[in-house]
């Protein structure tokens, strides 16, 4: 047992990277074991990220350096209370969408040469975003990142008639923010000789006046932004969510925008600072009022679009708007309102890509036009759980999204932002407009056939994870205080403000 | 103010009707047992709320603590004057509307009752929350739970007219709820604490006049919305739409009573009478009441819709309680909360009229109301009793909640406050005394067999008015809301105790 202990910080990557490959190899002796597989794994992967957020909130942070190996030669592997809850939030919701997605991908992957490496690739994904997340070392997040990044392409392209050309689309332009962040990283390592974070930290003062250093910083943040679709380089996100079968879709809204969050947040709050370095070059204000940006056009076109899976989609470019928001306050609270929100939105976002994965397969379709009261009558736990999504999302106290908007809204009248309280406001309203449109469709629209809809409930393995991410924001947000005092506060304090 | 002791009194009171939904959602077959668990659930409510009610005429205020909502904001209920003053009103009134739904509800072959059953309960649950909040963030919390669970309520009949209606309501108490967080994050900062204390906590702290004026002006949008307060009224008139026990119990007593009681824990709990006078806040919303009360009763005579005059004149009633807050002197407090319990067994009453005669007659247009006090003249007696009652003529109760009104107009030195009351009497007169005429002396054509309405629906309109009429003989009777209101008034005002 003190193996796992003293190597817990690699062994999600460790367990999980072989296991991406493993499942092919499992499947052709049984094709029901690449299920299984994935589920063991992402179980194992939570099953760490709990053990490891404990250790370090006892401990306080872990180094541990890869082959034993100490930096600057090895790559170093750091847990600290960020990386840790950011890491327990992924396999978390990775694991219950993994075990939501038996069902979504037997029906739109029909053929057995999709489903196998469904399930390959999205472990491969989860590993990607574990290690872009717990490393050390931005060369080595550069490498996770396009880990991550390849086989999410992959993960879209596997969706209907449209999804190909959706997937190269999200491929070339995340290509080319990943090449903002290398060419960043590039700027940095000739100014400071280094790619490991903590020594970019300790020598990023002395040359911060640097103008390279400026647009090397710069260039991560585009590449950043592009990656977590910060307005306006959200292009690529509406169709590769839309177009990815409900189970890619299931995975990736809810995690791949967050991943990009993390680094952002990583880079501003940990290694460069937001303290009196960045006064000449003001990124976070950009990044918030991009953001700010962001979350009225998510909202708004979220109200224009016909097809659920869609509307969730623009409500996401909305939502990591909430998390740029909380990077643009810049201070303790703001930045307690992003985190939070990374995970309260993950939480939510998973919850409503599931419900419309099953209104997908009972129903056949999502689109908001023909949903009526037949969809509540043979999915009670379903359309009773996106109610409690929505409301969270609109910010209905005491759940989950309420206190993102809490934490935001106190971050900003710490910096007596106005503008981005009212924008934090106004936008509750706005998902009130798009989330009762689909509530009002469900419950109150009679259906056009009268005759009782037989009760077609989901299996069990689609509404479990469902009930469990319903109950979640109820707890979430309930819990709220213990995680912002127990691991944000530290996040906070550990933060170079 | 009293000595507080840890009770769970306080979080059973909520919580008993929240218990009862799964309850009445597990029992949607049998009808019987699902109205029975409400029937226990509002009888067990209000047994609790009255237990607290010695502690508090001695001064002791029941409190039950909770984990911290967010750091440095506990889930805090309190069980002081105020909150068991108007916890006793929502949850005895609940009592009666039961029984009423019960008549109502299958004597129109309702569908989804259930869920209207559940909603009910839910909405009471955080009526009490809204009345026993210890802090601003817990009243916002129940505050905004309130607002959702109504609106299930609001858009019951699922008719294009509901759910714009619903919609509607949604647009303004949402936008209301956004304002009281923003208020209440802009408090949690500037001030540093949330607890609502008699005679305000802002009053002692260093902010701006600037900041000041923008917290009021949030909070009173915030809680402005709920109280009817002109022009943030649109949303009442439009959601009497939905089935007359909702208008009765909601949009009489607990959602817009929620609001007026938000006007008072606003004024009297947060800024408190001094900063009140100092900023000229009383002078504010003594304008908006006094446009309101006006303004409604006018509107009033121009409906010919039962129900919609009711809400018009329910808008009107509900600025009397706030501008008894605004003229910030005790008496015209103690008339505020008197009012808030008054009108509710008065307006109660004439919702109940209008639905019974909804259910039995099929009519809800006053015009049509000729005759039917020789049809229905147990209902019709009451709806005139609560006539009276709301043109504020001895000795219904609505007469003791004004004269202390009145008299609070004269001890703030405000005798236009006084004139605007006697003269929105006189207009409350004239839109509800023709409907008595009509009832009583004139002559209607009714299909043969046409009587009274079921019991269930005429015990309790019988008990509200009767209750109204005791009320106003005796205001201090069984609930001591006389003392209570009193006390209350001294804690805001500082004076003595009770």
């Amino acid at each position: 047992m003190t193996w796992i202990w003293t190597n817990a910080p690699a062994l999600p990557v460790v367990l999980l990277l072989p296991a991406a490959i493993i499942i092919p190899l499992a499947a052709l002796i049984d094709r029901r074991l690449a299920r299984a597989l994935a589920l063991a794994a992402s179980l194992a992967a939570v099953a760490l990220g709990i053990l490891n957020l404990v250790r370090v909130l006892a401990d306080g942070p872990v180094r541990y350096f890869m082959g034993g190996w100490p930096p600057p030669i090895g790559i170093e592997y750091v847990l600290d209370p960020l990386s840790a809850f950011v890491i327990l939030v992924v396999n978390a919701i990775g694991f219950l969408v993994l075990l939501h997605a038996g069902t979504p991908v037997a029906r739109e992957l029909p053929e057995a040469g999709q489903q196998v490496p469904y399930y390959a690739v999205a472990v491969l994904m989860l590993c990607g975003f574990n290690g872009i997340v717990v490393t050390g070392d931005f060369f080595n997040l550069y490498v996770w990142l396009e880990i991550s990044s390849l086989s999410l392409y992959g993960l879209i392209a596997v969706g209907g008639r449209k999804a190909p050309v959706a997937a190269f689309r999200y491929l070339i332009l995340g290509t080319i923010g990943a090449c903002f962040y290398l060419l960043g990283l590039g700027f940095l390592f000739t100014m400071t000789g280094t790619l490991n974070m903590a020594d970019l930290k300790a020598i990023l003062p002395a040359v911060s006046a640097e103008p390279a250093v400026a647009v090397g910083l710069g260039l991560i943040v585009a590449g950043m932004g592009l990656k977590m679709a910060l307005f306006p380089l959200h292009g690529w996100l509406p169709d590769a969510y839309t177009y990815a079968p409900s189970a890619s879709s299931a995975l990736i809204a809810p995690l791949g925008t967050k991943v990009g969050a993390y680094v952002l947040i990583r880079i501003l709050f940990f290694v460069f600072g937001v303290g009196a370095a960045a006064k000449a070059f003001p990124l976070t204000t950009v990044v918030g009022w991009l953001a700010a940006g962001g979350i009225l056009y998510g909202s708004v076109m979220a109200m224009a679009q016909r097809e659920l899976k869609r509307m969730l989609a623009y409500s996401s470019i909305a939502q990591v708007g909430y998390i740029g928001l909380g990077i643009g306050l810049a201070n303790p609270l703001g930045l307690i309102g992003a985190i939070l929100h990374v995970m309260n939105h993950a939480a939510m976002k998973g919850l409503l890509f599931l419900v419309a994965g099953n209104f997908r397969t009972v129903l056949g379709h999502s689109d908001i036009a023909r949903l009526d009261g037949s969809a509540r009558r043979r999915m009670p736990w379903t359309t009773a759980a996106f109610a409690v999504g929505a409301l969270s999302m609109i910010g209905i106290p005491p759940l989950a999204g309420f206190f993102s908007k809490w934490y935001l809204a106190l971050g900003a009248v710490a910096r007596k932002q106005w503008v981005f309280l009212a924008v934090i406001l106004v936008s509750s309203l706005l998902n009130a407009v798009y989330f009762f449109r689909v509530l009002e469709r469900v419950y109150l629209v009679k259906p056009d056939a009268e005759e009782d809809a037989p009760r077609t409930e989901v299996t069990a393995s689609m509404r479990i994870p469902v009930l469990i991410l319903a109950a979640a924001l109820v707890l979430l947000g309930v819990l709220n205080a213990a995680i912002v005092k127990g691991v944000l506060a530290k996040v906070a304090a550990a933060a170079l403000f | 103010m009293g000595t507080t002791f840890a009770s769970p009194l306080p979080l059973l009171a909520v919580a008993v009707s929240l218990a009862a939904v799964p309850a009445i959602l597990l029992s949607a077959k049998n009808r019987n047992l699902r109205e029975f668990w409400t029937l226990a659930a509002s009888l067990a409510k209000f047994a609790v709320v009255l237990s607290l009610l010695p502690a508090v005429l001695d001064g002791r205020l029941a409190e039950t603590r909770l984990f911290e909502l967010a750091p440095g904001v506990r889930l805090a209920l309190k069980a002081d004057a105020a909150g068991v003053f108007f916890a006793l009103v929502a949850s005895g009134l609940w009592i009666l509307t039961s029984v009423y739904n019960i008549g109502y509800m299958r004597g129109l072959r309702e569908r989804k009752q259930t869920r209207y059953y559940a909603s009910f309960a839910v909405c009471l649950s955080s009526t009490v929350g809204v009345a026993f909040a210890a802090n601003l963030l817990t009243f916002v919390l129940f505050y905004e739970i309130l607002t959702v669970a109504t609106y299930p309520l609001v858009v019951h009949k699922e008719s294009a007219e509901a759910i714009r209606a619903g919609r509607k309501y949604l647009a303004y108490t949402l936008s209301a709820g956004v304002l009281l967080i923003a208020a209440t994050a802009m408090i949690w900062l500037t001030a540093g604490r949330l607890e609502f204390v008699p005679g305000g906590f802002l009053s002692g702290s260093s902010l701006s006049a600037g900041t000041l004026k923008a917290l009021f002006l949030l909070l009173l949008g915030g809680v402005g919305v709920k109280a009817s307060i002109m022009p943030l009224h649109g949303w009442l008139p439009t959601a009497m739409v939905a089935p007359t026990p909702v208008s009765a119990l909601l949009h009489a007593v607990a959602v817009v009573k929620s609001g007026v009681f938000g006007v008072v824990r606003v004024t009297g709990f947060v800024f408190g009478p001094r900063l009140m006078a100092d900023m000229e806040f009383d002078t504010l919303l003594a304008g908006f009441a006094a446009a309101t009360i006006l303004t409604a009763s006018l509107l009033a005579f121009r409906e010919d819709n039962l129900k919609r005059r009711l809400a018009y004149s329910t808008v009107g009633h509900l600025s009397y309680i706030v501008l008894g807050m605004a003229l910030v002197a005790p008496a015209a407090a103690a008339g505020s909360l008197l009012h808030l319990a008054f009108h509710a067994t008065l307006k109660i009453t004439l919702f109940f009229c209008a639905g019974a005669i909804y259910v039995n007659l099929h009519k809800d247009k006053v015009s049509e109301l000729d005759g039917v006090g020789r049809i229905m003249p147990w209902t019709m007696a009451a709806f005139t009793l609560g006539a009276i009652g709301l043109a504020g003529i001895p000795p219904l109760n609505g007469f003791v909640s004004k004269w202390s009104l009145g008299l609070g107009a004269l001890q703030a030195g405000r005798p236009t406050a006084l004139a605007l009351l006697v003269l929105s009497g006189i207009l409350n007169a004239g839109y509800f005394f023709p409907i008595v005429r009509r009832a009583f002396f004139k002559k209607g054509a009714f299909p043969p067999g046409a009587r009274e309405a079921a019991p269930t629906m005429v015990a309790p309109l019988v008990v509200t008015a009767g209750l109204s009429l005791a009320l106003g003989l005796y205001p201090d009777l069984f609930f001591r809301f006389y003392r209570l209101a009193s006390a209350v008034a001294a804690s805001v005002f500082g004076g003595p105790g009770p």
